[in-house]
């Protein structure tokens, strides 16, 4: 196999004392990044992106510079689960549906596995993406290709009716919870048209709902207000701080390989389309409760409910990579920044990338290995110190929050506004919890919103107003009845259920 | 520190007589220097041309240390840049800040009515401009310009024209060929110029007027085809990107029959304001920049249009290009009510 060849030649040049000092460091540095929220992936390495620049022009040196950015990448992808399940703070946007069943576990003195369980779930969900990467580059790279506005819509179509369609409690407050999201994403620039709406005149309205922002809010502050009313403190303090509780974990683990084998097929495929780690997170979340014997129960604090969104986003986040490569088209914002990198530096991606520069290409591809292991390493033997962060009193980590919080919202745009907007959201968020109206509908809405928006009316201008267009050919004809399915199947099945007269 | 000349300080007390006259060296050697950090906005998306500009303008000052106080790149593309040009405009008089342009200068005020205009700003340096390229596929069967909008015409309107943003640079030249031929496009927007060459790959859209770096990994493996370039002379780069062509090979749309002219600013601002001793700085620091063989093999990666320009001979071209824009914007209906 010329794959295997070209790879150990890879982990020749991946293998080097610098190199592997720069993949700890980078891998440090990502995880801080990931736990702040509001930095992010996409600006941590942006930020460090004109430091590579003299480093690039060594010999060897762009492998050394892809190798340090594309780790804090690897970083991030680990460090936005740690708050997600100690805090309910999403610190990166494909966290958020590991709140769901990470933060009820860490409620219930499970922070230690949940942890465990969203690093170890993050390693294996980059490990399958790599090795597809690794043997089947060329037959995927072309599958992107396929993908116009109607494949687009039909797969974030998907991702909702996935999410959505069996979602337990009340339809209405689900529906209603998701139209809040799209009309705030609605906010600020059509993108179709380039005309202004729903700003009211207002400048500070012109950029729109950030994601990040309303997450810190809705989930952050949000959750802050709910303890102080609870009686100022966190549960879960005696959460267990050895180490034997990723043994533990581990030995559970093995029980969940189809919603980790499922996820990280999603995962992959919605890396390469590219439709992003967030998207892939939410889908195969919802897939899982569906599909899971303990579906019902999700959302109480399931480990398997942190398994599949963290094998989905790890997976997404490094598939994401290789239309990066091969086609120059990023499918995450992080990538999109090394792709401006990789301009930078004098490499054009594209698909001639593996044939001229097979030394850059399989550097890379082995740093993804072993970047993805030294992560597991540093994250895992911070697990015990991660969770004896619940049992700071109260009283000192909640103010450390929200002032986290404030520099996170801060961050985004530079804009004081922003810290406003944060704890109005922080306080929408506390509304819904005590009226008992979910909020993941209206985070998702937030976040796609956009995205469906846009490739719809592109979709539909394409076609000249025809709707057959989303069933057009087999591809986008078979995602669009995939959702179709999935929204309808609570009738569908009960349909069925009255046909064979069981009630 | 700001203008003491002799007559400033003759009369006043020995205090601050010794306070001026211990600055006063430094005064005459040196002119004015950032004594923070310098915040280079991006009213645009980070990976985009924009973005990548600033960010090797940021790289080649880092790496040859051509300013003591650092110098950070900050992302506002809210409203189609417009975050990043009211921010400027907001901070009259900020000597800590530069902003680098694309054509949403004149096309988003233009488009949404956000109240801002170039003379909020502080015009310093043309760096490059950006050239255009009629692109289509590799396997349809269009050799020239002629012949591919013949087609267009003969479709009837079904032919798609894929660019970025909407009532920007990309449709504002596809509308440009619509009027000058009497073809009609349905136009296709999308969020970067990379994920537009893709899709004219994918064949999802029929053709695209990419600048040159958005296109050139799929031009040199085979799967696109240029057309023409939209500048009134050929590009200067003559090193062959495929086997048979250089960008110098691609002929000037004018010369085909296509009467389409279009490049876009790649320039660097101020905010309003600032003193003529604020902007002779970064104008003697972008010129150390232009000088560097990083810069010059960068422009020559993105084919770009060397035309630079400062001073009032810059002015007076953002005047003018703003003119067309509100000219070009009105025929094609792109202006706001």
């Amino acid at each position: 196999m010329e794959e295997i060849n070209a790879l150990l030649q890879g982990f020749g040049v991946a293998l080097s004392p610098l190199n592997l000092l720069l993949m700890f460091v980078g891998v440090v540095l990502g995880i801080i990044i990931g736990v702040l929220p509001g930095l992010g992936g996409a600006n941590g390495v942006a930020i460090l992106l004109p430091l590579t620049f003299s480093m690039a022009q060594q010999p060897g040196g762009t492998t050394s510079a892809i190798i340090l950015l594309s780790c804090i990448y690897w970083g991030a992808l680990f460090g936005g689960a740690i708050t997600s399940i100690l805090f309910n703070i999403p610190g990166e946007p494909w966290s958020v549906a590991t709140t769901f069943d990470g933060h009820p576990l860490a409620q219930l003195g499970r922070a230690g596995s949940a942890l465990t369980a969203a690093f170890t779930s993050s390693f294996i969900g980059a490990l399958i993406a790599v090795i597809m990467i690794t043997f089947l580059s060329p037959v995927v790279a072309g599958f992107a290709l396929r993908f116009g506005p109607p494949e687009f819509f039909s797969v974030y179509l998907l991702t909702f009716c996935a999410f959505v369609g069996m979602s337990g409690g009340n339809a209405a407050k689900t529906i209603a919870s998701m139209m809040i999201g799209f009309a705030l994403a609605a906010v600020g620039l059509d993108s179709v048209t380039g005309t202004l709406r729903l700003t009211f005149g207002f400048t500070s309205l012109l950029k729109g709902f950030d994601f990040l922002i309303a997450v810190i809010g809705l989930f952050g502050i949000g959750e802050i207000l709910e303890t102080l009313e609870e009686g100022l403190a966190f549960k879960g303090a005696s959460a267990r701080i050895n180490f034997k509780v990723v043994l533990e974990t581990w030995k559970e683990l093995p029980r969940y390989w189809a919603t980790s084998l499922r996820s990280a097929a999603v995962g992959c495929f919605m890396g390469i389309v590219p439709g992003g780690a967030t998207p892939a997170s939410f889908m195969s979340y919802g897939l899982a409760r569906r599909l899971s014997k303990d579906g019902n129960d999700f959302g109480s604090g399931k480990v398997e409910g942190v398994v599949a969104p963290e094998t989905a986003a790890h997976a997404a986040g490094t598939s994401a990579l290789l239309p990066m490569i091969t086609l120059g088209v990023p499918g995450s914002p992080t990538a999109a920044v090394l792709l401006g990198g990789l301009l930078i530096w004098g490499l054009q991606p594209g698909p001639l990338l593996f044939v001229e520069k097979p030394d850059f290409v399989w550097g890379l591809i082995a740093s993804m290995y072993l970047g993805n292991i030294a992560g597991l390493i540093v994250v895992l033997t911070c697990v015990p110190l991660f969770a004896a962060i619940l049992r700071i009193p109260f009283s000192i980590i909640a103010p450390v929050i929200i002032v986290i919080c404030a520099i996170g919202a801060y961050t985004v745009h530079n804009s004081m506004f922003d810290v406003y907007l944060m704890v109005a959201f922080g306080v929408l968020g506390y509304a819904f919890k005590k009226l008992g109206y979910p909020l993941a509908p209206l985070v998702l809405a937030l976040v796609l919103g956009d995205r469906a928006e846009e490739n719809f009316r592109n979709a539909i201008k394409g076609s000249q107003g025809d709707l057959l267009v989303f069933f057009s050919n087999g591809l986008v004809g078979g995602l669009t009845s995939l959702a179709l399915l999935l929204l309808f199947w609570p009738f569908i099945r009960a349909g069925w259920r009255m046909v064979l007269g069981k009630s | 520190m700001r203008n003491f000349t002799d007559r400033d300080w003759r009369g006043t007390t020995a205090l601050t007589l010794f306070a001026a006259a211990a600055a006063m060296p430094t005064q005459a050697l040196a002119a004015w220097e950032p004594t923070k950090t310098v915040e280079f906005i991006v009213p645009a998306g980070t990976g985009g041309g924009a973005d990548q500009m600033a960010r090797i303008i940021q790289g080649i000052i880092a790496k040859n240390k051509l300013m003591k106080e650092p110098m950070v790149v900050v992302n506002k593309a809210g409203g189609a840049g417009a975050e990043g040009f009211l921010d400027v405009k907001e901070s009259k008089g900020d000597p800590h800040k530069i902003i680098i342009t694309l054509s949403n200068l004149f096309t988003t005020p233009l488009a949404t009515n956000t109240p801002f205009n170039w003379r909020d700003l502080t015009p310093v340096q043309m760096m490059a401009l950006d050239n255009f390229v009629l692109w289509v596929n590799a396997e349809t069967p269009y050799k020239t310009p002629t012949e591919y909008l013949a087609a267009v015409k003969a479709g009837g309107g079904k032919f798609k024209m894929g660019g970025t943003g909407s009532k920007q640079e990309d449709q504002i030249i596809t509308v440009a060929i619509e009027k000058q031929t009497g073809a009609k496009f349905i136009y296709i927007s999308y969020r970067g110029g990379g994920e537009v060459a893709v899709q004219l790959v994918g064949k999802h859209v029929d053709s695209t007027v990419n600048n040159p770096i958005e296109a050139v990994a799929q031009w040199r493996a085979g799967s696109l085809r240029p057309l023409c370039v939209f500048d009134a002379k050929r590009m200067p780069y003559k090193t062959k990107i495929t086997k048979t062509m250089s960008w110098y090979d691609i002929p000037p749309c004018k010369d085909t029959g296509l009467d389409v002219e279009y490049l876009m600013l790649r320039g660097i601002f101020m905010p309003g304001g600032v003193t003529e001793e604020h902007k002779q700085y970064y104008v003697d620091l972008l010129k150390k920049v232009r000088e560097t063989p990083d810069w010059k093999s960068f422009l020559e990666q993105g084919a770009f249009n060397q035309t630079t320009l400062t001073g009032k001979e810059y002015e007076a071209w953002v005047a003018r290009e703003e003119a067309r824009h509100i000219l070009l914007m009105r025929e094609a209906g792109f202006l706001a009510k």
